[in-house]
């Protein structure tokens, strides 16, 4: 292949898949990985120096629940001697006293903590765990009191939508330093729950009003980052910055993919790490060249002037809705696939669904079809 | 509880900007280049940015910053400090120097 193969910079490490919160938007894999298949210690050290040697300069430990991970602070030590940059991805229950700054101690450099609502009542009804809301303020807290800076993620659909100004209230209230307000990307659960989850054309438009006011009102004082929501885009979104362009994901057990939902596109092999070297795998694997740089487009994206600004959008997105990996997004206005994404919106509304199926261990629907996250929802 | 009022921090010549905890510059040796690390994004300074950068240790104040600059660039301090005072405010905005 043509192109040039340049050094990764980000890895999202997902340490775990077990997680005490059951949140139906997940974009983790139907199919999640018991606690038996995870990469032992000894696995993620050899792999997070491979990372450095690399070229990896920041990494996310997430899951599941990384805090999970009794080895987590062994894990965040060898990163920091090694110089690269550590973010804690947590939903912040369930984390004993004392370990926060333990883990800071241990070189730890920035947190950022989930809430699944702005309200305490949203919060545990989606994630489905009691007191959920008041945990996650105090390991706030702690984090602060440690003088780690805070990042507050929000992830967005219709049943949070309306909290938005109470989110920037939240995130002033605990002082974070910034807030993602995340549209949840349908992937992994959030694609098997998507008519519950998908807000309507009214909400978004407000919603984008609310972001906008709020980013201008609250310049300098919080950075609020806003992912916008791909079934209501006129074009896609650069998903990880391009096809293994610049970051990629580790699952559990040591699988290395391009991104969260890469799984789910037929006749892709991915490698585990230990079978094969990550050098090996970044510059060879086929299924990560499958889809790098601009190579494999087809029209309308091999004669688009904004080719190498949205790298053709998201693999898993055109999968799972133009059914074709190497389709253009359909998101992008110039897929004839456009209008059957916007449909898919009017479903969800008259389809009346409203349930959740929680995300547990075990109860994912095998074989239903998913798509891709760009961000990292915990 | 009450909120606190946070107040966008705005720059003074008295300011003695330095980077923020949990934000670090650093040589990459695999791309050979200095990579400025903060919470989720990864900077690529240029040599200028680099120079005032640099000078954000937490002892200079701008105006020594602007002295400093004006030697290393060998260009009159009236020149420089728009541009200079226009990069902290705004990378104090973005949380990455403290003033
Ligand atoms: S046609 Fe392809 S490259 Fe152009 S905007 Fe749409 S997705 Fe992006
Ligand atoms: S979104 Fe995060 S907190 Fe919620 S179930 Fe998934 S991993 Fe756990």
């Amino acid at each position: 292949m043509s192109e040039t193969v340049l050094p990764p910079i980000g890895m999202l490490a997902e340490l775990t898949h077990r997680c005490p919160l059951q949140c139906a938007y997940c974009s983790n894999p139907l199919e999640l990985l018991k606690a038996n298949r995870e990469m032992a210690t000894e696995g993620w050290l050899s792999l997070f120096d491979q990372a450095a040697d690399l070229g990896v300069l920041q990494i996310h430990l997430s899951g599941g629940e990384p805090t999970l991970r009794p080895d987590l602070e062994t894990l965040v030590r060898r990163l920091s001697d090694r110089g690269v940059y550590t973010n804690l991805i947590t939903a912040g229950v369930g984390i004993r006293e004392g370990r926060i700054d333990d883990l800071v101690q241990a070189g730890l450099d920035h947190v950022q903590i989930s809430f699944q609502g702005a309200l305490a009542t949203t919060t545990e009804k989606i994630g489905n765990y009691r007191d959920a809301h008041f945990k996650k303020i105090e390991t706030a807290g702690k984090v602060r009191a440690a003088g780690l800076p805070l990042t507050i993620n929000a992830p967005i659909h219709r049943h949070n939508i309306d909290e938005i100004p109470a989110f920037i209230e939240l995130a002033l209230k605990l002082d974070a330093e910034r807030l993602e307000i995340a549209n949840v990307q349908y992937a992994g659960w959030a694609l098997l729950n998507r008519n519950s989850l998908m807000p309507d054309r009214a909400s978004v438009e407000r919603q984008v009003n609310v972001v906008q006011e709020a980013q201008e009102r609250l310049h300098g004082i919080l950075a609020i980052d806003f992912v916008t929501p791909d079934y209501f885009a006129i074009y896609p979104k650069p998903c990880m910055g391009g096809w293994a362009r610049d970051a990629f994901m580790v699952a559990p057990d040591g699988t290395v993919l391009p991104c969260h939902a890469a799984g789910t596109i037929p006749g892709l092999v991915f490698e585990r790490f230990g079978e094969k070297s990550l050098a090996d795998i970044w510059h060879a694997s086929p299924a990560f060249n499958a889809f790098r740089g601009t190579d494999w487009m087809a029209e309308p994206c091999r004669t688009c002037d904004r080719k190498e600004i949205d790298w053709g959008g998201c693999r898993c997105q055109a999968m799972a809705i133009a059914g074709n990996a190497a389709a253009t997004d359909p998101a992008c206005i110039k897929s004839p696939f456009h209008a059957r994404m916007a449909g898919l919106i009017e479903e969800a509304t008259i389809s009346g669904q409203d349930a959740f199926h929680y995300r547990r261990i075990g109860s994912g629907v095998t074989n239903h079809a998913h798509n891709a996250a760009e961000t990292v929802e915990s | 509880m009450m909120t606190p009022q946070r107040q966008r921090i705005l720059l003074s010549h008295r300011s003695t900007p330095a980077l923020k905890p949990h934000v670090r510059l650093q040589y990459d040796k695999v791309r050979q280049a200095w990579a400025l690390l903060s919470p989720e994004k990864v900077f690529w300074p240029d040599d200028v940015s680099l120079d005032i950068l640099r000078l954000c240790d937490g002892t200079h104040s701008v105006t020594q910053i602007l002295e400093e600059l004006s030697m290393q660039y060998d260009a009159p301090i009236e020149e420089i400090t728009a541009d200079v005072e226009t990069f902290l405010q705004d990378w104090s905005d973005r949380s990455l120097v403290a003033l």
